[in-house]
């Protein structure tokens, strides 16, 4: 797609009725490009990793205030941190990996949680209004990072030969369907896994900010003769698919964090 | 060899419909994971930590083939 159809294509002029007989704006992938705000020695730099920097520097800067200068009696601000901490903790390391094995994975899950949730969240905070997970490199190098951890713990655990018994589910008790076993657990375990763990968080907020710029596009374009109802309803769809994506965002980075923890319980698991 | 003859056209956008057709597997998937897990949480409130855990676990793994199915038009469309 050309640099000048990067911007959302949105005409003002355009509503429904009017003379000048364009039809809907519908939002598509030109919703998901954006016209580099600045060159740095030819790098293109967009809002996209202007909201990706910002949200790096929050997470950063969060837990630094909260942690840095940690007292046994917490502040507000370590109160905050510590519940943000604790959650992930508890409710996804400790359930998954369990307490003894689970300690050394918590800071890297607590990160991965709170950096994709704040770039889920720029989807409804007015002027960013863009889920940074949308644009597919990101949950795929967060995907990647996982993958990676994940391959490199099961070399170090099982060693090279327990490696592939682990990713092919080798069990000799199934007998003749082990071969066919084998292939698809390993297809499954080290190609379509990792994908889908990217698509899942990708999808999610494609689709989530597509529905949001529908509905917001439409409430303007119908504002207009007797469809002014319609685009009331419109609007009141925006708010509600703004409350419902808040929704979604939160369960995202969940959800990938606890596919991570879940992936990395069947490296340490003991193979039989 | 007869030449072929066109006897029916459809025109406008295929996709909706092949995504229409895509969500029903996914949909239902949904409806078993939260119908259950509810059941299982009346049953028993006090496991309610791991059965919403798993349920979510459950309802991502569906709605990926859902999330596929939505993005694949972009994908291939024109």
């Amino acid at each position: 797609m050309s640099a000048d159809q990067t911007q959302l294509a949105f005409d003002w002029s355009c509503r429904i009725m009017s003379d000048n007989g364009c039809g809907f704006p519908a939002p598509g992938l030109h919703s998901f490009l954006f016209k580099p705000l600045a060159t740095v020695g030819g790098f293109e730099f967009n809002k996209v990793m202007l909201l990706a920097l910002l949200t790096s520097i929050l997470v950063v800067a969060f837990f630094w205030a909260a942690f840095g200068k940690a007292k046994v009696i917490p502040g507000k601000l370590q109160m905050v941190g510590e519940a943000g901490y604790d959650f992930v903790r508890r409710g996804i390391v400790y359930e998954t990996l369990g307490k003894r094995e689970g300690e050394k994975y918590v800071p890297l899950m607590v990160s991965l949680f709170f950096f994709i949730w704040i770039m889920n969240i720029w989807s409804v905070i007015p002027l960013a209004q863009f889920p940074v997970s949308s644009v597919f490199a990101f949950p795929v190098v967060l995907a990647a990072l996982v993958w990676i951890l994940w391959v490199s713990v099961t070399f170090k655990r099982h060693g090279f030969v327990g490696f592939f018994k682990n990713v092919t589910g080798y069990d000799k008790s199934l007998g003749g369907v082990l071969p066919l076993v084998m292939v698809i657990e390993f297809l499954s375990n080290l190609i379509v896994r990792p994908f889908t763990h990217a698509v899942r968080l990708f999808a999610n907020m494609f689709a989530g900010h597509l529905m949001l710029v529908m509905f917001t596009v439409a409430s303007w374009y119908l504002l207009n003769s007797w469809m002014v109802p319609a685009a009331g309803v419109s609007f009141v769809m925006t708010i509600v698919m703004i409350l419902f994506e808040l929704f979604v965002q939160a369960v995202q980075a969940y959800v990938f964090v606890l596919l991570a923890c879940s992936y990395l319980q069947g490296a340490l698991a003991e193979h039989h | 060899m007869a030449a072929t003859e066109t006897l029916a056209a459809v025109s406008g956008s295929l996709g909706s419909i092949g995504y229409g057709l895509a969500a029903i597997g996914p949909g239902v998937g949904v409806g078993i994971i939260f119908g259950n897990g509810t059941q299982a949480l009346a049953r028993q409130p006090e496991a309610a930590g791991l059965i919403r855990a798993n349920q979510i676990l459950g309802f991502a793994f569906c709605e990926a083939l859902a999330l596929i199915g939505i993005v694949m038009p972009f994908v291939f469309g024109k």
